[in-house]
């Protein structure tokens, strides 16, 4: 056993500290008011700022947009651990690091898509020049999403699709829907359903805003009415969508913003040094220590399942309960983490960042509200304890 | 032994759900948030014309003579109902402090505007090292020439910015024991050298800092006794503490029910989740502490109004029903989901209040402090 990086992997974590350090805004942990694993504040989907679009291109030219892609499709050829240091350093930094075009559509049309689709799709992609939102949940498919509605009929070369999507993140900022559909309704659930790139602009899309409580514009609801597709969209087969999508959640796994948990927990630290109340120091606070004692031991935790994961995938193996059980404890670490930054902050945690006498940019109020999307986005806690229950110990599902 | 309402306070509970869900839908609550005000002048007469703003103060004070537990019924509905406005501190932080220790003058002048709902107050007691010590009362008023001349900053004061008089608890002798020195003054809020800034809250509370800047107010001011402030104070945040407890009631008890009924209605997987063990045992939790905080609430409010010793169960009361509304509001944001965490749904207005509730009057860690130190320890 051995938990010390490799060399190339500590020059690695250099290189990428140093590019973002030079690339960054300097005034970007400002701006960014993003929360550990919540939804609800991604900066960059309020507006795509040109720092934001910059940032893209330079990830790009770098090979770093795309960097869980193999060589050959224009990809930084990394190891998973390697991936994972990009990923820790990244979110730390807060900096924005791909989205569903780079981090699913690619990976899925390279293992499933046609070489049409291969060809028409991963050089865009790779240069950063698309943006995909992810359209699978509807009103009645939440965390029962092969019970989608949402219909494809076959047309010609075309295929037709009515119905609604919802929780369209970045929406209104993207190109294309990475979108799944209904196209065999007599089939079982998980066996009627298609992948297609479906583009915004198409007649029939129209796309509503939904602002979450944070305030934030972030969330949409797509309304498709006889939206005219072409067959060629339709990602690898008909009505193998499902098995697509199931395998698609592995390119995520390591997409876990496992650095901003010690960036803000810093920060939250430094808070309780630096404030005074009766000359003494918050941090001074016996039970204030043991609150972020207990913070600190989680993050510590956390960080563990996130190098176990990615040394599974160097290794070959599959994390299948590790991946939840990183979701899992990260996003109830994002509540417990809120609530603690909100103790230590007592009465000036419920200032939002803009009112007199607010601290640490209102991060931590703002927080408070998105932590609540991280336990629900991206397969509930419920939904994950249950993969863990069911797949990883095999208990009986019924 | 009755641990039951009364009939009238049943009555008062129903009259006050059915005038609040009429008279307050949450789309005036919302509006009302996103106000600078807070508060709706047409709503606050109205609730006035109830009899509400006098309903602990005595008829000849132009109030209906009820007590204590008879406000904590009211205050438990409008927590249901998340009233927003100045009514607590109006008639819990003011009201009841000019009428438990104010000098009959006082009493004669104040109380019955306050019952027509013609004045609002606010009480400011905290600073900017937001505690509820004595020894951080450094608001400071000095005597000259028979009058006293307040100097100092209040941050965390609610509804200071639409109140006409607001008591200033200000620190005239410096003193071994810092509860001594202390007096509460009745500061006309258009007074030359009152500053008020309404500060931007989670809970959209109305939360102001108020900077007082050589601000002269006379002898006759004084509520209470010179220098002899802390007890009063200690007495308000006592009854404010169990009137906030009841509020903390009535809010749980409002996300228990949209809850519930949630998950009676939305189906997943072919049937309604509230037939999934997991939301079960959520709801079954949630109701649990609903129904503790519910009765712990109603033993101190009971115990105040009876004029018993009460600081070990007060303490307790805020510490489980706080702790208890923040548990409650988040586990139905799990069981609402996505459509919980967009700004059109109500539940976020519940967990908002459930921290401000949390942090005023002293959060839990505050009151276990109180708790420990009551069992001598």
């Amino acid at each position: 056993m051995d938990f010390t990086f490799s060399e190339r992997e500590e020059a690695f974590r250099k290189e990428v500290e140093d590019f973002i350090n030079n690339e960054l805004p300097a005034d970007w942990v400002e701006k960014n008011i993003y929360w550990p694993a919540g939804y609800g504040t991604l900066a960059q989907f309020e507006e795509l700022s040109p720092e934001v679009e910059q940032f893209t291109h330079r990830l790009a030219e770098k090979g770093w947009l795309n960097i869980s892609w193999p060589k050959e499709y224009g990809g930084a050829g990394l190891s998973y651990t390697e991936q994972a240091i990009f990923h820790e350093r990244m979110s730390y930094y807060r900096a924005p690091a791909g989205e569903v075009a780079t981090l699913i559509g690619g990976p899925t049309i390279m293992l499933f898509g046609s070489e049409e689709m291969k060809k028409e799709w991963l050089p865009k992609i790779a240069r950063g020049e698309v943006r995909f939102w992810l359209a699978y949940s509807e009103p009645n498919a939440g965390s029962d999403l092969s019970s989608i509605q949402t219909r494809a009929i076959e047309d010609g070369d075309d295929l037709i699709i009515s119905g609604q999507k919802i929780w369209g993140t970045a929406a209104h900022v993207s190109h294309y829907a990475w979108m799944a559909v209904k196209t065999d309704p007599t089939a079982p659930p998980h066996k009627g359903i298609s992948l297609v790139i479906v583009d915004n602009t198409s007649p029939g899309v129209t796309i509503r805003p939904l602002v979450n409580i944070c305030g934030f514009y972030s969330f949409n609801e797509v309304f498709f009415d006889n939206v005219r597709v072409p067959k060629k969209n339709v990602v690898g087969e008909m009505n193998k969508g499902w098995y697509y999508l199931m395998v698609a959640l592995d390119f995520e796994r390591l997409v876990i913003p496992i650095g901003s948990f010690r960036r803000t927990f810093e920060e939250i630290v430094q808070y309780a040094r630096e404030t005074k109340y009766n000359e003494q120091s918050v941090s001074q606070q016996l039970l204030i220590r043991n609150k972020l004692a207990n913070i600190a031991i989680q993050i510590e935790i956390a960080y563990m399942f996130f190098w176990q994961t990615a040394w599974m995938l160097d290794k070959g193996l599959v994390p299948n309960i590790e991946a939840s059980l990183l979701k899992l404890f990260t996003t109830e670490l994002s509540q417990k983490l809120a609530n603690t930054g909100m103790q230590v902050m007592g009465h000036y945690g419920q200032l939002e960042g803009t009112s007199k006498w607010s601290s640490l940019h209102g991060r931590v109020c703002l927080g408070y509200l998105d932590c609540i999307s991280a336990l629900v986005g991206a397969g509930t806690s419920e939904i994950q304890r249950n993969i863990i229950a069911m797949r990883g110990l095999g208990l009986p599902p019924k | 032994m009755d641990l039951g309402l009364s009939e009238e306070q049943e009555m008062l509970k129903t009259l006050a759900r059915d005038f609040l869900q009429k008279e307050c839908p949450k789309r005036l609550v919302r509006q009302l948030d996103e106000s600078d005000e807070g508060y709706s002048a047409e709503l606050w007469q109205r609730m006035a014309r109830q009899g509400w703003m006098g309903l602990v103060f005595p008829e000849k004070y132009g109030g209906s003579d009820g007590n204590f537990l008879d406000l904590i019924v009211l205050l438990e509905e409008m927590g249901y109902n998340i009233l927003p406005g100045p009514f607590f501190s109006t008639v819990v932080l003011g009201g009841m402090t000019i009428l438990a220790t104010g000098s009959e003058e006082q009493k004669t002048e104040f109380l019955p505007k306050v019952a027509s709902g013609e004045m609002i107050l606010s009480l400011a007691l905290t600073e900017p090292n937001a505690s509820y010590e004595a020894a951080s009362v450094k608001t400071k008023a000095i005597a000259r020439n028979g009058e006293y001349v307040i100097n100092g900053t209040k941050l965390f004061v609610l509804n200071a910015n639409v109140a006409d008089y607001i008591l200033c608890v200000a620190r005239t002798k410096q003193a071994k024991n810092p509860e001594n020195g202390i007096t509460i003054f009745l500061v006309d809020a258009k007074s030359p050298g009152v500053k008020c800034t309404l500060l931007k809250t989670l809970a959209r509370d109305k939360q102001c800092e108020v900077v007082f800047d050589n601000v002269t107010v006379s002898e006759k001011s004084i509520v209470g006794e010179r220098d002899e402030g802390w007890p009063i104070v200690k007495d308000v945040l006592q009854k404010a503490t169990v009137a906030k407890c009841a509020e903390i009631v009535g809010g749980a008890q409002a996300a228990l029910d949209m809850a519930v009924n949630y998950a009676k209605e939305r189906v997943q997987f072919g049937r309604p989740i509230g037939s999934f063990q997991a939301i079960q045992h959520y709801c079954a939790n949630m109701a649990t502490d609903v129904s503790g905080s519910r009765f712990i609430t109603y033993k101190v409010a009971w115990k105040v109004s009876e004029g018993l010793p009460a600081a070990l169960d007060v303490a307790i009361a805020k510490a489980w029903a706080s702790e208890a509304y923040g548990r409650v509001t988040l586990l139905a944001h799990q069981i609402f989901g996505a459509i919980g965490f967009t700004m059109d749904h109500d539940i976020h207005l519940y967990y908002r209040q459930a921290k401000a509730a949390e942090i005023i009057f002293g959060d839990a860690d505050f009151q276990r402090a109180i708790i420990a130190r009551e069992l001598g320890l």
